[in-house]
């Protein structure tokens, strides 16, 4: 169960273990949907190489896109949404685990 | 409700409000429990850091920024979460606000724990965090089982 777990995550990890990757995934994390122009301005990245990173992250289910006329908005896939929760289990694991020593110190 | 941006628990702790006050703000005291060897006293707008001396974690140091401690009631402090990565600068990012809250209940004291903010942290390094995280949750298990065990 853990092991399969793990399988199905490794292709986020991989896409995400790349600093360009990161940086477009960062951009994206501020909620707007975003066109490869925009996401290009300001890097020293050409179209393709954007678009190429892109493809990446969407294979991996972190971003999606969607036409808004001529143009190809992305924004991250809401499903990743389920990591940040995910998080927040695993830190309130770690507070459970702490209370835990807690009462066990106090009551002791 | 679905938030992602806060933790709340709750627990009924079968002591003296005073002993628990105490277990929470002297700072010898909560290094104890906590699983860290902090190396100053708490006081608002305190920076206070320590060793992580739990089983796994000992090459990390834990930073604290005290805000408030209202006695007997509320204490709180930011920190960075999860900060797990030593070769990681985790100082330009958000913190979060951990406030311990303290209550009279019938057979003991009533301890409300809130971490919020985390809707600042960047969600490539909640993913990165997970990552990190892989081996983390058979300490964790193993941590509960003990303490189910005691009881």
């Amino acid at each position: 169960m853990r092991s399969s777990a793990a399988a199905a995550k490794a292709p986020i990890f991989a896409a995400l273990g790349d600093e360009t990757r990161l940086a477009i995934v960062g951009k994206l994390a501020g909620g707007r949907a975003r066109s490869i122009a925009d996401l290009t301005a300001d890097t020293p990245l050409t179209r393709q190489a954007v678009t190429k990173h892109l493809r990446v992250l969407s294979d991996a289910g972190i971003v999606r896109h969607r036409r808004a006329g001529r143009e190809a908005l992305w924004e991250l896939d809401g499903r990743k949404i389920d990591e940040a929760k995910r998080f927040l289990d695993r830190i309130g694991a770690d507070w459970d685990a702490a209370l835990g020593r807690l009462k066990a110190f106090v009551e002791g | 409700m679905g938030s992602t941006d806060r933790i709340e628990k709750k627990t009924l702790l079968r002591a003296p409000r005073a002993r628990v006050w105490a277990a929470l703000t002297d700072y010898e005291q909560f290094g104890r429990w906590f699983g860290v060897k902090l190396e100053g006293a708490f006081s608002p707008g305190a920076h206070v850091r320590g060793r992580i001396t739990s089983e796994g974690y000992e090459h990390l140091t834990m930073e604290m920024w005290v805000e408030k401690i209202e006695p007997q009631r509320l204490f709180s402090y930011r920190w960075h979460p999860y900060a797990i990565d030593p070769n990681v600068d985790y100082s330009k990012e958000p913190t979060t606000l951990v406030e311990f809250t303290l209550a009279e209940a019938r057979d003991g004291t009533e301890l409300t724990i809130v971490e919020s903010g985390f809707d600042a942290i960047p969600i490539a390094r909640r993913a990165k965090a997970l990552e990190m995280n892989a081996g983390g949750w058979e300490v964790q298990a193993k941590r509960i089982a003990e303490h189910v065990d005691a009881q």
